[in-house]
């Protein structure tokens, strides 16, 4: 099983551990990522302006080299999957926005949304399969009760993302079972951690932060689990009312997969 | 600050804020009401209206999380958050409204900090 | 060749303000056989009807042409109004310059001109016309209603009453419906088993009435005043005739955890059951996808306790036919499944229920006999949120986009009656708008703010939180003071948009009866017909056709029985005469007809015919009962011959019509 591999930015200085971790545990699963050898910034935040064209175009140039490889295209970082599948639906039905980004970007073909981008967790559930992770964990989780966080970018908005019930979300809990563990479900999983308002209103994003570590600390959770680095950021740095962990979901499963060292 | 038309937040946003039937869901799912000084609701209302002025020189522009909830919950499909962000847009594209500076960074930041974070600010907060 | 007249309508404003009727009376009185062409206001009033009968005995003319609106309006009046004169009424053709014209175009040029060419094709339609005489069909004196809610029932008795047979054909074991479930009834407040289930007495004892319970309709063939149906009467293992409803199989069938559906799923019934104490009929019903016997033959307790020997686990489904003249949709609706809705969090917490089911834990005899207790922890709620318009007026995909009307009167009275039964329990309900339009309605309203303190807030709720300690933490807006709420509350109700049975669209399917893109049943006209399908002989009961309350559903069911009772007490029909008809010349035995007949209304024979040099040959032929057919023209388009046409609609006559348009 081979996929074309996005880490952006982040995952090359910040979240290090989200990336290494992803790919060990790919490895150990039988998984090629072929990290795409051009890949650009997304951008950190998709601009909902329509008239917004060229601060769009690097995840667009990312998106058609990933066409180029033929194979679909896995994100890590909640935020550049977000970017990434937002951009690629714009280029596939906003027939505007694609005709001025292929005019900005002379391509030799034009490129419109062909791409596939599916998030690891996606790839986790529907190509690998949760069934066959379990089968290969060798060290689990047991006892184990992990809340995890979708935060707001994994999952919304949702008629683009198609990952999985924004409001009802499944697929972390289903992956945490896998791992042997036991989810935690609570009502602030998928409700938003202040994301970058953390550089212009701290107070705001320890607010939300706070709302989030303790909901999940209040229904019983050891620790929390994220794909999202700013995610993780404000919940260790900003959720100063609990001392609740935060691990990213690929450190837990190189655990569980015995790969993590 | 030159003049900002109704029209050109409308088409910069995509949105029909006609559809809009006031039910307040917007309001009610938003992570940031508190800190806002007009909220999505009246967002999407003021500029049905041509109010534009207060909703320009508000801080309320800033507050947003761009967290999609009222987008997701909306139940006539309207996307308040994308009211916002044409708003927001229509001031920062004027010469002079950045609202953060590159010289103030390194004042914002910690050694955990990931740069996803300035790059979505300076999306956000600067033209 | 004919001699044809011309006679625009005005349709006031309707149509001469986008097309100019002088202009199109004038271009078209220089078509080929037409003597006389004029205009008028109003062509279906009197005067105009007038106009045309003087025209057509002062000019001799042969064939009548009306601009006008659509055929499905005023055909019938035309050919009326002609053969009046002595025109045979199938010498009319009528051209759509309203609908298809008028009102779709803004600019008067193109409007007229449109008009013009549509005015042409019907005059070269005329020139082929031919008299037609309608045969006629008998009516069978008896009428199905399907679907045994207020609305079936209220149908039946009132069909029963005027002295013609009636049958119900109810999916569940009992018939009742939703109505069954509701506690009380707004504005009077009045129990609803009491006013019901005296009713569904009166249907069981009827000897008029029969009620085919735990049966669905499989198939229907026919046409208005002459259906057949096919019933199919599940095996319910019970034999109905034996067993005396003494309950005692429902009390010693060891399965106990089958969830109750009367009280949709907030307790547990049997195995063996009937669904509740006024059941009609009051007989057992076996669920074979939990009965132990059925399943693995190791059980047999509720056969050995039965002393009246009516259980019989061999019992079968069973196919029955039956004749009707009328049939009757009362197939009702459901509240939606809330999936689309987990922000409400409906499937996280046992505390967040729906309006019906709260109508069961307010009902004494529901799973908490009465009593209002959280389902979580049968604690009492001393604050309760109510939430409107969950899924209706919803535009974004996830719900339904209509107003499902009976929300806000009941929630009124949930809230009114949990203020006056628990005092000490605060009530908040968020509405978009409050919608009492109804007798004594909004005073029903009001009183629950006024009388009752119930707290109404403008706004709509957000997202509900389940808390650790069992709260739901309720997220919303208070628009009036432009404020985000949050409510510690204990019990959150959702006031969930109802839809059609998902029985309408099979069943709509069956009847070739029309519906609407949210599978309500489609009324022949919306303001004039409104209880009566566009497929004749079908009609509409409750709220298959539409959202409404008990009032207005009993009130259709009525209107809905006196439509059947005025076809039932003719004895014969009058048959549309444009019906297919097979040149056997031409006939190629294909069978291609037989196939596409939906009515079936095609048969082949073989039939003898001279051939050149005295010889014969047999062939085999198709031909149409007449009486059957519904002049649907699927035959037509099917026969690679070119045999099969259909009077008044002839191939020639519609190349004559499209030649004329291209010309």
């Amino acid at each position: 099983m081979t996929f074309s591999y996005y880490p952006g930015c982040t995952l090359k200085t910040k979240a290090k551990d989200l990336d290494r971790y992803g790919r060990k545990a790919a490895e150990a699963l039988g998984v090629t990522l072929e990290e795409l050898p051009d890949w650009q910034c997304c951008g950190g935040t998709f601009s909902m302006s329509k008239d917004e064209i060229a601060s769009k175009l690097s995840a667009v140039r990312s998106l058609a080299s990933a066409k180029d490889k033929g194979n679909d295209l896995v994100t890590l970082c909640s935020a550049c999957h977000n970017v990434l599948k937002q951009t690629n639906d714009a280029m596939k039905n906003d027939p505007d926005f694609s005709a001025k980004a292929n005019n900005y970007m002379k391509l030799d073909v034009p490129y419109n949304g062909e791409t596939n981008v599916i998030h690891y967790l996606e790839m986790l559930r529907d190509r690998v399969g949760f069934d066959k992770i379990a089968e290969k964990v060798t060290n689990p989780l047991t006892g184990k009760k992990i809340a995890a966080y979708y935060g707001c970018l994994l999952l919304r908005p949702g008629k683009v993302m198609q990952m999985d019930n924004p409001e009802n979300p499944t697929i972390i809990e289903d992956f945490i079972r896998a791992i042997g563990a036991e989810p935690v479900v609570y009502p602030y999983r998928n409700e938003c951690c202040g994301g970058y308002v953390t550089m212009e209103d701290k107070a705001l994003a320890k607010k939300k932060s706070n709302k989030v570590a303790s909901s999940a600390a209040e229904n019983g959770a050891d620790m929390i689990i994220t794909a999202c680095p700013l995610c993780l950021y404000n919940l260790n740095k900003n959720a100063d009312e609990s001392d609740i962990p935060v691990y990213y979901f690929t450190e837990l499963l190189a655990e569980a997969l015995g790969v993590k060292d | 600050m030159s003049k900002v038309t109704k029209e050109q937040v409308l088409r910069s946003s995509g949105v029909n804020v006609l559809k809009c039937m006031r039910c307040g869901k917007c309001s009610a799912t938003c992570p940031s009401y508190d800190e806002m000084e007009y909220h999505p609701h009246q967002f999407v209302y003021m500029v049905e209206k041509g109010d534009l002025e207060p909703l320009l020189n508000s801080d309320s522009i800033y507050k947003c999380l761009s967290c999609y909830a009222c987008v997701e919950r909306c139940p006539r499909g309207v996307e308040p958050a994308k009211v916002v962000e044409g708003i927001r847009n229509a001031v920062l594209r004027q010469s002079g409204m950045n609202h953060i500076k590159a010289e103030n960074i390194p004042d914002m930041l910690d050694e955990d900090l990931p740069q996803q974070a300035i790059v979505s600010a300076f999306r956000k907060y600067k033209r | 060749m004919q001699r044809i007249g011309v006679f625009v309508c005005w349709c006031g404003s309707n149509i001469a303000a986008t097309v100019d009727v002088e202009a199109v009376s004038e271009a078209l009185k220089s078509e080929p056989g037409v003597v006389f062409s004029t205009n008028y206001q109003y062509m279906c009033s009197e005067a105009g009807q007038n106009m045309i009968k003087d025209a057509i005995k002062e000019h001799n003319l042969t064939g009548v042409v009306i601009c006008s609106c659509s055929p499905r309006m005023h055909e019938a009046t035309f050919r009326k109004t002609v053969q009046g004169a002595g025109i045979n009424p199938y010498m009319v053709e009528i051209a759509n310059i309203r609908e298809q014209c008028s009102w779709i175009h803004k600019d008067k040029q193109t409007g007229t001109e449109k008009a013009i060419i549509l005015g042409k094709a019907a005059i070269a339609k005329v020139h082929l016309n031919a008299p037609l005489t309608a045969g006629e069909s008998p009516v069978v004196k008896r009428a199905l209603v399907i679907g045994g809610g207020i609305a079936g029932i209220q149908t039946a008795l009132d069909i029963a009453e005027a002295g013609f047979d009636v049958d119900i054909v109810e999916t569940k074991p009992t018939i009742g419906g939703k109505m069954t479930q509701i506690d009380k009834t707004f504005p009077t407040l009045d129990c609803a088993a009491c006013i019901l289930t005296p009713k569904m007495v009166d249907c069981a004892q009827n000897e008029k009435i029969h009620i085919y319970s735990y049966s669905e309709v499989t198939a229907v063939k026919g046409f208005v005043g002459n259906f057949t149906v096919s019933i199919k009467k599940k095996a319910r293992y019970v034999d109905t005739t034996k067993c005396t409803g003494c309950g005692v199989c429902t009390e010693k069938c060891p399965v106990k955890n089958v969830p109750n559906e009367f009280n949709l799923g907030m307790n547990n019934r049997r195995a063996i059951y009937i669904p509740f104490a006024q059941a009609v009929p009051k007989v057992a019903t076996i669920d074979a996808d939990y009965c132990n016997m059925l399943k693995n033959g190791k059980c047999g307790v509720c056969s050995k306790v039965c002393t009246a020997g009516a259980i019989d686990y061999k019992q079968q489904d069973e196919i029955i036919e039956e004749k009707y003249g009328a049939i009757v949709a009362a197939t009702g609706f459901n509240p939606i499944k809330l999936d689309n809705f987990d922000e409400f969090a409906y499937s996280q917490s046992k505390d967040v229920i729906t309006s019906l089911e709260f109508e069961r834990l307010t009902n004494a005899a529901g799973p908490t006999s009465g009593q209002l207790l959280r389902p979580s922890d049968g604690k009492h709620p001393h604050t309760i949120v109510f939430v409107q318009c969950v899924g209706s007026r919803d535009t974004s995909g996830c719900g339904k986009p209509y107003c499902s009307k009976i929300c806000c009167m009941y929630t009124a009275k949930h809230a009114m009656l949990t203020r006056e039964k628990y005092p000490d329990t605060d009530v908040y309900v968020f509405y978009i708008d409050v919608r009492t339009p109804g007798k004594n309605f909004d005073e029903f309203y009001r009183r629950a703010v006024e009388d009752y303190n119930v707290h109404y807030i403008k706004g709509m709720v957000g997202k509900v939180a389940p808390r650790a300690d069992g709260t739901l933490d309720v997220q919303a807006s208070d628009l009036i003071s432009n404020e985000q709420l949050h409510i510690s509350a204990d019990l959150v109700v959702l006031a969930a948009a109802i839809e059609p049975d998902k029985s309408a669209r099979p069943l709509a399917t069956m009847l070739t009866a029309s519906m609407d893109t949210n599978d309500f049943f489609t009324e022949a006209h919306a303001k004039l017909r409104p209880v009566e399908s566009p497929t004749a002989g079908v009609f509409l009961s409750g709220t298959c056709q539409g959202p409404k309350d008990i009032p207005e559903t009993v009130s259709q069911a009525s209107a809905a029985a006196a439509k059947v009772i005025g076809l039932l007490c003719k004895d014969k029909l009058t048959c549309n005469p444009c019906v297919a008809h097979s040149d056997e010349m031409l006939c190629n035995g294909c069978s291609s007809c037989e196939k596409v007949c939906p009515y079936g209304a095609i048969t082949y024979s073989d039939k003898e015919f001279r051939m050149p040099d005295r010889t014969t040959a047999i062939r085999r032929v198709a031909a149409v009962n007449e009486a059957v057919c519904q002049g649907c023209g699927a035959c037509t388009v099917a026969c690679p011959s070119g045999a099969m046409d259909l009077k008044g609609f002839s191939n020639k006559q519609i190349m004559a019509e499209v030649d004329a348009i291209c010309k």
